[in-house]
């Protein structure tokens, strides 16, 4: 191995290859369930492939935009990025500590209040009680919650909720930051500030896999993009290229109209900023 | 538009390219106490939430199990003036102290991951940790009931001896791994299969009645004979003998007569039991392992 191509590899943060992750889909659950379908000869269960002999690598500092239509494998795929799930096949490596958001929730408990959240989840994130203590601040101020800090957060808004989760995932010194639709809830002052701090991580280095529908967000996110459908990875490289093959702009042509349509299509997201 | 990659800075990674949350099992849940410590807070705090009596339903419980083994067993069929039975009711309620110590284990580490789907389902964390928080939580609600336990054994003019401590210790012991152990398989099945919950109610029902602590040992000598040794092979049984070695023996009038009615070898019984349980431990741990990444998918 050259020197070249060992400084290459250790700048891989996301390696994923040949993964492949299976969901099993059970019909029926009880023995007389079962019974019946066997009797009538329908199936008792089936599996789907949610994500089908996928490959990719991620460097470093590199800003990725994860797209798809809805149930393509997107969630899943962080899923088993962020480690939450293990492949069927295939291996996922990553390097360093990893933060983020999966499918626009945070990982909290309902009945503990916003701030014992906030140290549970910092916990979990490998934080200890001084290293949390040190972010508390920060976390408190950035999600704006006010005296609902204390009360617990299944009474949280959806907004809210996520905004909680939001402000802790970014205020963790990680990596790699996973974004998963963190823009589909929420005002829009928060949107805002929220576009603006993941820029600033993108900026400082980490690497970034960020999950949207939203075209116009991940052109300005991202400098890559990976598209999945029906979970195979179907395009990997450019940005423009990338919502392109999405047919994000499909009928309209090319110019000021698809720009239009873009934006139309953002703001239907809510997405706009 | 986004600034091309090549024009930002590179944060230098000093770590390994490695699987993400790569998980050792109880070893990582021993590695990361900061996060159990905080769990347990969250369980001692969550189990009883919303209930008026909160922490009280865990001595309610064993108090009426107490109230009514002893109205019925002890009194009405006549358990109290059974042979080698002295002073029944801390022979009882000794019983019932480990007894639901295991129990409380048992019942709430198979309901802990299917109670914590939330977390499980988005953040990677060793799984292992919520069973084990549940013994935990059973151990901390064990404190305020032995010192019950020692309190009454003090007003019935209790002798401790030097086997007091040990006994104790050895059968928390058991209790802690087998309890762990089964925790860990049963929270598992339970998420593939709801069934395995209600299994467990019915399970905690017999070990009330396979343990001697309504009745004494000398009754399953007499009725087993020289095979009352399958009786001792339930390693609860066990350390329900020490328990009572531990604490009804010294409250008893004749502890030399009352320790002769415990089986002759109890401490070899008592060690085997342990090391049982701590194999079953290390099996259950296996088991776990080797189904864990099915989890978050089942929890719904």
């Amino acid at each position: 191995m050259t020197l070249r191509q060992a400084q290459d590899t250790a700048a891989d943060s996301i390696v994923v290859d040949g993964v492949t992750k299976n969901f099993t889909l059970r019909y029926h659950r009880s023995i007389k369930d079962i019974t019946v379908a066997k009797m009538k000869g329908r199936a008792v269960s089936n599996t789907f492939k949610a994500l089908d002999d996928v490959t990719f690598t991620i460097k470093q500092g590199e800003s990725v935009g994860l797209m798809g239509l809805n149930g393509s494998g997107k969630s899943t795929l962080l899923k088993l990025i962020s480690g939450v799930m293990r492949p069927d096949h295939g291996v996922v490596k990553t390097r360093g500590q990893i933060a983020g958001l999966i499918a626009t929730g945070a990982g909290f408990h309902p009945q503990l209040s916003g701030r014992e959240n906030i140290f549970l989840n910092a916990a979990i994130y490998g934080l200890s009680a001084e290293e949390t203590a040190e972010i508390y601040d920060d976390v408190v101020k950035f999600a704006e919650l006010g005296d609902h800090l204390n009360s617990p957060v299944g009474n949280y808004s959806s907004g809210q909720y996520s905004r909680l989760g939001f402000s802790v995932a970014v205020h963790i010194d990680s990596d790699i930051f996973l974004a998963d639709e963190v823009l589909a809830v929420g005002d829009k002052p928060f949107k805002k500030k929220c576009m603006e701090k993941m820029e600033e991580i993108r900026d400082s280095g980490r690497t970034v896999v960020y999950v949207s529908h939203a075209a116009g967000s991940v052109k300005r996110m991202c400098d890559r993009v990976i598209c999945l459908e029906s979970g195979r990875l179907v395009f990997d490289g450019d940005v423009d290229e990338g919502i392109e093959f999405l047919h994000y702009g499909e009928d309209d042509g090319k110019g000021s109209a698809a720009q239009k349509r873009l934006d139309a299509a953002d703001s239907a997201l809510g997405a706009e900023v | 538009m986004a600034t091309g990659v090549d024009e930002r800075p590179v944060r230098i990674v000093d770590a390994p390219l490695a699987p993400p949350a790569e998980n050792l099992g109880l070893l990582s849940v021993f590695k990361r106490r900061y996060l159990l410590k905080l769990l347990v807070q969250r369980e001692i705090s969550g189990r009883y939430s919303n209930s008026i009596l909160g922490v009280f339903w865990s001595y309610i419980n064993p108090l009426t199990q107490f109230c009514v083994y002893w109205l019925f067993m002890g009194k009405i069929m006549g358990m109290s003036d059974a042979k080698g039975m002295e002073n029944y009711p801390i022979h009882l309620f000794a019983g019932l102290v480990i007894v639901h110590f295991f129990t409380e284990t048992f019942g709430a580490g198979t309901r802990s991951l299917m109670g914590n789907k939330g977390l499980l389902k988005k953040m990677a964390m060793p799984k292992e940790m919520f069973p084990v928080a549940s013994m935990l939580v059973s151990l901390y609600h064990l404190v305020p009931a032995t010192i019950i336990l020692l309190v009454v054994c003090l007003f019935s003019g209790w002798t401790p001896s030097w086997e007091t401590v040990p006994a104790f210790l050895l059968a928390l012991g058991i209790v802690m791994a087998l309890g762990t152990a089964l925790a860990l398989v049963f929270s598992l099945a339970n998420v593939f299969f709801r069934d395995f919950g209600s299994a467990v109610n019915i399970l905690t029902n017999y070990i009330r009645f396979g343990v001697p602590m309504m009745y004494p040992f000398t009754l399953i000598e007499g009725a087993l004979g020289d095979k009352s040794w399958i009786y001792l092979l339930n390693p609860i049984a066990d350390a329900v003998l020490l328990f009572q070695q531990a604490f009804w023996v010294g409250a008893t009038p004749d502890p030399e007569v009352s320790a002769a009615t415990l089986p002759d070898d109890l401490w070899l019984w008592g060690l085997g039991a342990l090391g049982v349980s701590l194999a079953l431990l290390v099996i259950a741990q296996l088991i776990f392992s080797k189904h864990e990444n099915k989890i978050p998918e089942r929890l719904t």
